[in-house]
């Protein structure tokens, strides 16, 4: 006897749950052959007012574990990939990728976050300092996250450029909402059961899927989302610098139009930590 | 009482949709409308003047945020709240008195807790019932202590707190208000809670002493106000509330003289959201309160 298919419900990771768009609006998904292959959730504006409402309530308390056990956390979402890569690799190759640059996109992924989980209780150690200065006073400089940190994840890479933009963020503890692939999003959704698995606190990192044109304004004016990094062209660039300027968030953007190859080593470095740090300088007296 | 037709009742409210001009509306109402309460251990003459200063000036006034109904405080605070407001003033004093929270004194020390919370410049007492002579059925007691503490209330508007988490049921609900309102005078309150019990002000709660404002106001022409307290922190919560007023009780309802909100975090998330909707932005809870981590 056959069995009847069963097929999942891409749903987007939010809050540490799975939910569909609050509008539930979808979009429907083809694989590279354009068959049709499930239905995405389209989110709004108020999926991303929730998702930063859920980032703030995780964020606080993430920030405040131990810098190691971020670092065996971020470890552990590698090794949950790890295990599911043959799942990821046939997710990736749905949007278009061969067999072996999908399998290959996953396994840098993991290295991806292999190498920021080591970070998280170096850096500081890097970019902390003690400041020489001419008076009694010892003057160091440490680092903080920013708190909720916005993501603008590109269309191509749909899996490793997300997780190389999200992954240096939480390396300090700042919580994230991310924007996934449009094009590509199934990876981003799958990314999100492995997160479920990954001990990683539910609402520190939120993954979205939708269209761009509809999340890009809201992005710019939240004013919660203290920093975003990702890739935009340059209309959104334009419109993301002046809802930056006006809600004083951080930007660090690449450009859509110049090629990124994300499988490069050169992408992963500690100065994409320091893109969503704050610095704090103190002086405390000392004894003559 | 329908308990499930009453559930039925207020799950409706929350699916009205209030947008743009109406909602800014109904923000600034409910705005106007809170009772801007702090009942701790921990108060102090300084904090309570700062309270003061947010009930006069709640925000920027360019944002066009009214001032709210009034302040809520301890006894011993109103003379310090008092000060802090002034004399003219549309902001009122209200002091929660008589052994607030439990009620638990001699009958003879909570008439002078009010006369000393009148005396030092409260406009209005919220006063809580003696549950224990409700719940034993012994309605007479119940309703001689509040008319004593009307007559200490002299001017000054009386609040009567149901405590309705420790009344059990929507039937304790109704027949308590109805006690109280037979007692008190027009243009007084009756009042869900405390706001230092595990449950409090819920719409379903709400919903049930205000259809019996309505029923006693059908009846007898006196109109009887209404203050839910504890529990309301997000303006959301706050709409859906005026919402129930507006489709149980009307538009005669829907003023601070005759609706109140005790709250003390409620204002924050009001002026978040007014904010918001002036701006288009969303806004970060750590611009309105410094309580809020600012992460």
């Amino acid at each position: 006897m056959s069995r009847l298919p069963i097929t999942k419900t891409p749903k987007v990771y939010v809050g540490g749950a799975f939910i569909r768009s609050e509008s539930a609006r979808v979009f429907p998904l083809k694989d590279a052959a354009g068959d049709f292959f499930a239905n995405i959730p389209q989110c709004t504006r108020k999926d991303l007012r929730n998702a930063v409402e859920a980032a703030a309530k995780a964020g606080f308390g993430w920030a405040k574990r131990t810098a190691y056990n971020r670092g065996q956390i971020i470890y552990r979402l590698g090794e949950m990939i790890e295990a599911r890569a043959g799942e990821m690799a046939a997710a990736l190759v749905l949007g278009g990728a061969s067999k072996v640059a999908a399998a290959r996109e996953v396994s840098v992924t993991v290295d991806r976050l292999i190498y920021y989980a080591g970070w998280t209780d170096k850096y500081e150690q890097v970019l902390g300092n003690v400041n020489p200065v001419a008076a009694p006073y010892f003057n160091f400089t440490v680092t903080e996250p920013m708190g909720i940190v916005g993501v603008l994840a590109p269309e191509q890479s749909p899996l490793l450029a997300l997780v190389s933009l999200f992954a240096p963020a939480i390396t300090s503890g700042n919580a994230v909402v991310a924007l996934a692939s449009t094009s590509q999003p199934y990876p981003a959704i799958l990314l999100g059961e492995m997160l479920a698995t990954s001990d990683l606190p539910g609402g520190v990192v939120n993954v979205l899927t939708g269209f761009r044109k509809e999340m890009v304004p809201t992005f710019a004016a939240h004013r919660h989302l203290r920093a975003l990094v990702g890739v935009a062209n340059a209309d959104e660039r334009k419109a993301l610098a002046l809802g930056a300027a006006d809600s004083m968030k951080r930007l660090h953007l690449l450009k859509a139009e110049e090629p990124i190859d994300w499988l490069a080593d050169s992408v992963q470095s500690l100065y994409a930590v320091r893109d969503t740090l704050e610095f704090k300088t103190t002086w405390h007296p000392i004894g003559a | 009482m329908d308990a499930i037709g009453i559930e039925e009742r207020v799950a409706k409210y929350g699916t009205r949709s209030i947008k743009k001009a109406a909602k800014l509306r109904g923000l600034k109402l409910a705005a106007s409308m809170v009772d801007l309460t702090t009942l701790e251990g921990k108060d102090t003459p300084g904090k309570v003047a700062s309270l003061c200063q947010k009930a006069l000036c709640p925000h920027d006034p360019e944002l066009g945020v009214p001032q709210v109904a009034a302040v809520c405080v301890y006894p011993a605070m109103v003379k310090h709240a008092r000060k802090a407001l002034g004399s003219d003033t549309v902001v009122r004093v209200a002091s929660v008195a008589t052994a607030f929270p439990s009620g638990q004194a001699p009958l003879k020390t909570r008439l002078a807790e009010v006369k000393a919370a009148v005396a030092d410049g409260a406009d209005e007492i919220d006063m809580v019932i003696n549950r224990g002579a409700f719940l034993s059925g012994e309605f007479g007691v119940m309703q001689d202590e509040i008319r004593a503490v009307v007559e200490a209330c002299g001017q000054a508007t009386l609040k009567v707190i149901l405590e309705v988490s420790e009344l059990e049921t929507y039937d304790n609900i109704r027949a308590a208000s109805f006690l109280a309102m037979r007692v008190i005078r027009e243009g007084d309150f009756i009042k869900t809670s405390t706001g230092k019990t595990s449950l409090n002000a819920t719409l379903g709660n709400n919903q049930v002493m205000i259809e019996a404002i309505r029923d006693y106001y059908l009846d007898t022409g006196i109109s009887i106000a209404m203050k839910p307290a504890g529990g309301i922190r997000t303006a959301k919560q706050a709409l859906t509330f005026l919402i129930a007023i507006k489709e149980t009780l009307g538009d005669a309802w829907l003023n601070h003289s005759r609706y109140r909100f005790g709250a003390s975090a409620l204002l924050n998330d009001l002026i978040r959201q007014i904010e918001k909707e002036k701006t288009g932005a969303y806004q970060a809870p750590y611009y309105f309160s410094e309580a809020t981590e600012s992460y």
